[in-house]
């Protein structure tokens, strides 16, 4: 027995090293982890990005401004009108136009709603991933809705392309006002009901609470923003601290948690589809008439009246199409709250028609980071817990 | 603190040596910097109780070719305490021995490790003392650097073939 208990001591530990992905039913995209593995306690987590990486901010740079609008709602599609919003409110902020009333109320509708429409998707496969699977098919019950609502603007489910430069494309159809009014009325007895799968579950409870710590220091250190560092004990919304499409007549609050697990994550989050539905009852009954699209000639699409009516307008449309709008020089920062965190978008322009740098600051990128810090020392199945809990979107992440 | 008061502060503190230059586009600010000055500034703008840069939004490099210098990096920063944000940025000298180089902000915001290493890959940059300076999102065996300006959109059969060779 001696030689073997020193064989055994001489031995020593050897780690595993695991491939998570980039297939993989829980990585929620093309994702890949290297983990080394002590037995199941998690040493290290190397993530191996670039699998969904499509050249995004290299494309945008030879498209005009406005042929990128459906570019970078196909970055974080899950929520795809807060892309065009940061993206059109730069490009808005460059050219100093005003966008006028009705279409900031709307963009804020569209914005609550993919704010919702994510977080439904996110609590789905979040609940999957710690083993839960009813939560995901009412989730997708009221996504189906949102997504009728979202094709009655502009005709797209998921990626609707409404928001242009300036403004909208086009006004409300008849019934949306209606119909969104019938979501936002039965909305909060469903997080009701899904509040009941989860909160009090002891056994989620028990796989989430005091898993993943990301301490306020750290969340601030390695850049987590949104319901990440809301989680961890700060209250910043951008919505709130530097309010931008009138955010600032809104009445909602932001919810923070003290826990910085994933426990806390998930509370934040579902207040944050309260605090959305809030919003939206709001905005529905401030939406003022008047037109949808500011009008600056030469840089604006005129509206479509005038184009059939007025030879100016028409020549106006026809160079803006063929030689896209020319800001001027100069570069701008505009940042917005997406389901994600902060959602930066960084146009350098040149005068010319297409952006000479566009730099996308991706939240779920950077949240991304704090993973390795937050699953040392955690059993493997947590780790799939704690990588769910930051709600990555490949897309935004590889860009 | 607005704009103004934060680059007056920075170009007290920093003489002519360091900061270069100072910008302003739509009431944002961007103050240029020297690259062998990034380190000391980013600890001032970090350190300093009134200034408080504690959050780093991104690092991100801007190609000027053909123009000389060529690659210029921007740091996005943003107090959490203050609610105020700034720009710097720093041209970075041409080399004829090797790529461009900057020292690295990872000491003084860690966020900025993925951050630059994907400038690094994408653009061709050293970035000194990085952690881990592995490529991030393109393959490992591409020696080309994509956001360049003059490295074509389609990417170049030799470098860049369509099927793994």
């Amino acid at each position: 027995m001696p030689e073997i208990a020193s064989q055994i001591a001489e031995a020593g530990v050897e780690t595993m090293e695991i491939n998570l992905g980039p297939h993989h039913p829980s990585t929620h995209g093309v994702f890949r982890a290297v983990v080394e593995l002590d037995g199941e306690i998690v040493l290290n987590v190397v993530p191996h990005l670039g699998y969904l990486h499509r050249g995004f901010e290299k494309t945008c740079e030879n498209k005009h401004y406005h042929q990128v609008i459906p570019l970078t709602e196909r970055c974080d599609y899950m929520g795809a009108s807060s892309n065009s919003l940061v993206y059109c409110m730069c490009v808005e902020k460059i050219l100093d136009v005003d966008v006028p009333a009705r279409a900031q109320v709307i963009r804020v509708m569209m914005a609550e709603l993919s704010r919702i429409f994510s977080h439904l998707f996110w609590l789905g496969t979040h609940g999957h991933d710690v083993g839960a699977m009813t939560p995901l098919f009412y989730c997708l019950r009221e996504r189906e809705e949102i997504m009728n609502l979202f094709e009655l603007t502009a005709g797209g489910r998921l990626m609707p392309t409404y928001l242009r430069i300036g403004g909208l494309i086009r006004d409300l159809e008849e019934g949306f006002p209606e119909k969104l009014r019938a979501f936002t009325d039965h909305f909060d007895r469903r997080v009701d009901e899904y509040e009941t799968l989860l909160t009090k579950n002891a056994i989620y409870v028990d796989r989430t609470k005091g898993i993943g710590l990301l301490p306020l220091k750290d969340a601030v250190d390695l850049g987590a923003s949104g319901p990440m560092i809301r989680a961890s004990g700060m209250a910043w919304d951008v919505r709130k601290r530097e309010p931008y499409c009138g955010y600032e007549d809104y009445d909602f609050d932001v919810p923070v948690e003290y826990g910085c697990d994933v426990y806390s994550r998930y509370l934040v989050r579902i207040r944050e589809m309260r605090e959305s539905n809030r919003i939206l009852k709001q905005a529905l009954d401030r939406l003022p008439d008047g037109p949808i699209r500011a009008q600056k000639a030469g840089v604006i699409f005129p509206p479509q009246e005038d184009i059939y009516t007025r030879m100016e307008s028409l020549i106006h449309h026809f160079m803006l199409v063929v030689e896209g709008l020319k800001p001027p020089t100069g570069d701008y920062y505009q940042c917005i709250e997406s389901p994600r965190g902060e959602l930066g978008c960084y146009i350098v322009s040149d005068g010319g028609p297409k952006p000479y740098r566009l730099k996308w600051r991706a939240p779920a990128f950077v949240n991304l980071e704090s993973l390795a810090k937050m699953s040392k020392g955690a059993f493997f199945a947590d780790l799939i817990a704690i990588l769910s809990s930051v709600d990555i979107v490949l897309a935004e992440v590889d860009r | 603190m607005n704009q103004e008061a934060i680059r007056d502060k920075l170009a007290s503190r920093f003489g002519e040596d360091v900061i270069q230059a100072a910008k302003e586009f739509r009431a944002q600010f961007s103050v240029t910097v020297r690259p062998a000055g990034i380190l000391n500034v980013s600890h001032f703008l970090k350190d300093d109780p009134e200034l408080a840069f504690d959050f780093l939004s991104f690092v991100c490099a801007v190609d000027w070719y053909p123009n000389t210098p060529r690659f210029e990096v921007v740091y996005q920063l943003y107090s959490t305490r203050h609610n105020h944000r700034f720009r710097i940025r720093t041209i970075l000298e041409d080399s004829a021995s090797g790529p461009a180089a900057v020292d690295s902000v990872t000491p003084v915001w860690p966020t900025a490790d993925w951050h630059e290493r994907e400038t690094a890959e994408m653009f061709g940059i050293k970035f000194r003392n990085h952690p881990d300076p592995r490529k991030l999102l393109l393959p490992d065996n591409w020696t080309v650097h994509p956001l360049r300006k003059d490295f074509p959109l389609e990417g170049t059969e030799e470098h860049t073939p369509d099927l793994p060779r």
